[in-house]
């Protein structure tokens, strides 16, 4: 089980990873996009920490819609609501729980991801985020269901996002300011696959 | 990097407080967020609201005044506004007679701006919608997001905000905010890129004898990359598609030929020398034209050109009063 205290400091560590690798995720950003992504994930992550001690006071459900409702406000873009989104909806799902297990959170993933395909009008496919949140929901379920425990469950995850990412590369892109470039896109891995990529390696490592 | 800033985390602040210490009787800001609204509301009337990131100066808070826009919203640069921002300059202006939302066409500054309308309308504010797509450089199909809106939606802000101010309905107000967007089509091409503060490198390389063509506004690379022409071939290029667009045969147009931010007013003007020999040729006749820096790019150096095609209703409405920092008639 996972309490709420380990929840915080798993969004602690994004907030790092997302940190150190701002550069990484504007470059590639740079190449299809406008060049902010690193900036305005590090931005928004930068937030929530600031909320950290708060944060540890509320449940796991309420832990996540604060970071989603900061993600949304003070974030902007397409990555605030986009991911505000789905850390909103997995707060709803999860609701008023001091404790999640494994269940807990791939239903909560499974919400969140939905409501990424809902406010971006998206789909897999299109070169985007849901290209490794999708392959690594269905690859966790997958293990799940064959019984694995927690930490390979979450690795199975991390490995299928990561195989996500490199799938975007020979996509066109059709949401997104990638968009704009047509057949240029080709060949570039998406900057939204790997800021989740990045945020579900650092859940995997702490099991 | 070389940029005249403090810091670069300060670049949007700082930018902001700038304008409306520049403009006290024009503008101010609402305390805690970079909204600019008018310095007198006015009741009665529908109320525009525009903006997305920062970096296109003067757009969008330099179009915030008599006969334009009612408030502005300026997102981290060339990041679409946060929704919390955005509501509160919609609440700030909101009158009885509601609010319209002028949207850029891109993916984050729809779903902020359409997240804010959500929780206004909980508020009990009518909040109605155009979205600005004028750029003939991207494909539209069903599949892809769209094109992009770039310079065109200064000609929105002018009309719209125009017939706005005679107090006519919401529904009035948007019908002709989107006669302007089926009308106006722009293409752009750069020579330099942009660099984002926080980035600090530019956004793409250009080598000394090529150009990008097809760009946006972001900073994004454009459709594709050719070798430098002149002024003339890379007009004629840019007017060709925006000409293939829509039929303009015979109609008079409004033309806007915009500079990215690193463009002299002296290469524009040769652009719209060309510009305005290629429409007589044709027989479009130009009945007002706009030179200058109205949607810029931060330090892009390049240019767009938009062609409104204009019937009674818009040549009125572009004639009438506009009292704004950066744009009178």
């Amino acid at each position: 089980m996972t309490d709420r205290k380990k929840v915080v400091e798993i969004l602690l560590a994004m907030a790092k990873v997302l940190e150190e690798n701002k550069e990484y995720l504007t470059d590639l950003d740079n190449v299809i996009g406008d060049g902010d992504h690193g900036i305005n994930m590090a931005r928004g992550f930068a937030e929530v920490e600031k909320q950290a001690d708060a944060l540890e006071q509320k449940d796991i459900g309420n832990i996540l819609k604060t970071v989603g409702m900061t993600l949304v406000s003070k974030v902007g873009g397409s990555s605030g609501p986009l991911y505000g989104t789905a850390f909103m909806k997995a707060g709803m799902v999860i609701g008023a729980k001091d404790e999640i297990d494994i269940s807990d959170f791939l239903s909560g993933l499974e919400t969140g991801i939905e409501g990424v395909k809902a406010r971006g009008r998206s789909t897999t496919g299109e070169k985007t985020m849901l290209d490794a949140m999708v392959p690594a929901l269905e690859a966790m379920k997958e293990k799940q269901a064959a019984g694995a425990d927690t930490s390979e469950i979450l690795a199975a995850g991390a490995a299928a996002a990561e195989e996500g990412v490199e799938a975007t590369k020979p996509l066109i892109a059709t949401k997104g300011r990638a968009s704009y470039l047509g057949e240029r896109s080709i060949g570039h891995q998406d900057p939204g696959a790997t800021s989740f990529t990045l945020m579900l390696k650092e859940i995997a490592k702490a099991y | 990097m070389k940029k005249l800033i403090n810091s670069v985390e300060t670049v949007e602040d700082e930018m902001i407080q700038g304008l409306v210490k520049a403009y006290p009787k024009y503008l101010k800001k609402i305390d805690g967020h970079n909204v600019v609204v008018r310095a007198n509301k006015k009741e009665g009337k529908v109320a525009l609201i525009s903006g997305g990131g920062s970096g296109h100066e003067p757009a969008h808070a330099g179009y915030v005044g008599e006969g334009m826009l009612d408030a502005a919203v300026a997102g981290a640069v060339y990041t679409s506004p946060a929704s919390d921002a955005i509501l509160e300059g919609i609440k700030a202006i909101a009158t009885d007679a509601g609010v319209l939302m002028v949207i850029k066409n891109y993916t984050g500054d729809v779903m902020n701006f359409e997240m804010a309308a959500e929780m206004a309308e909980m508020e009990g504010i009518k909040v109605k919608q155009v979205v600005v797509n004028d750029d003939v450089a991207v494909k539209d199909s069903l599949y892809t997001v769209g094109r992009r809106g770039v310079a065109g939606t200064v000609f929105v802000h002018k009309i719209a905000g125009a017939l706005a101010e005679t107090g006519a309905s919401l529904d009035d107000v948007q019908a002709v905010a989107q006669k302007v967007i089926d009308n106006v089509r722009t293409m752009g091409a750069a020579i330099l890129p942009s660099t984002i503060p926080a980035a600090g490198k530019p956004g793409f390389e250009l080598a000394d004898d090529e150009m990008e063509v097809g760009i946006g506004i972001h900073g994004e690379p454009g459709t594709h990359r050719e070798k430098m022409m002149t002024a003339n071939e890379i007009t004629d290029h840019l007017l060709d598609k925006i000409l293939a667009d829509i039929d303009y045969s015979g109609s008079e147009v409004a033309v806007m030929v915009n500079g990215a931010g690193s463009t002299p007013l002296m290469e524009l003007y040769i652009i719209n020398n060309r510009v305005a020999d290629v429409l007589a040729e044709k027989g479009i006749k130009v009945v007002e034209t706009f030179v200058g820096e109205y949607m810029t790019s931060i330090d892009m150096a390049g240019f767009s050109i938009s062609v409104l095609k204009l019937d009674d209703q818009l040549k009125e409405l572009l004639a009438a009063k506009a009292d704004t920092p950066a744009l009178k008639a």
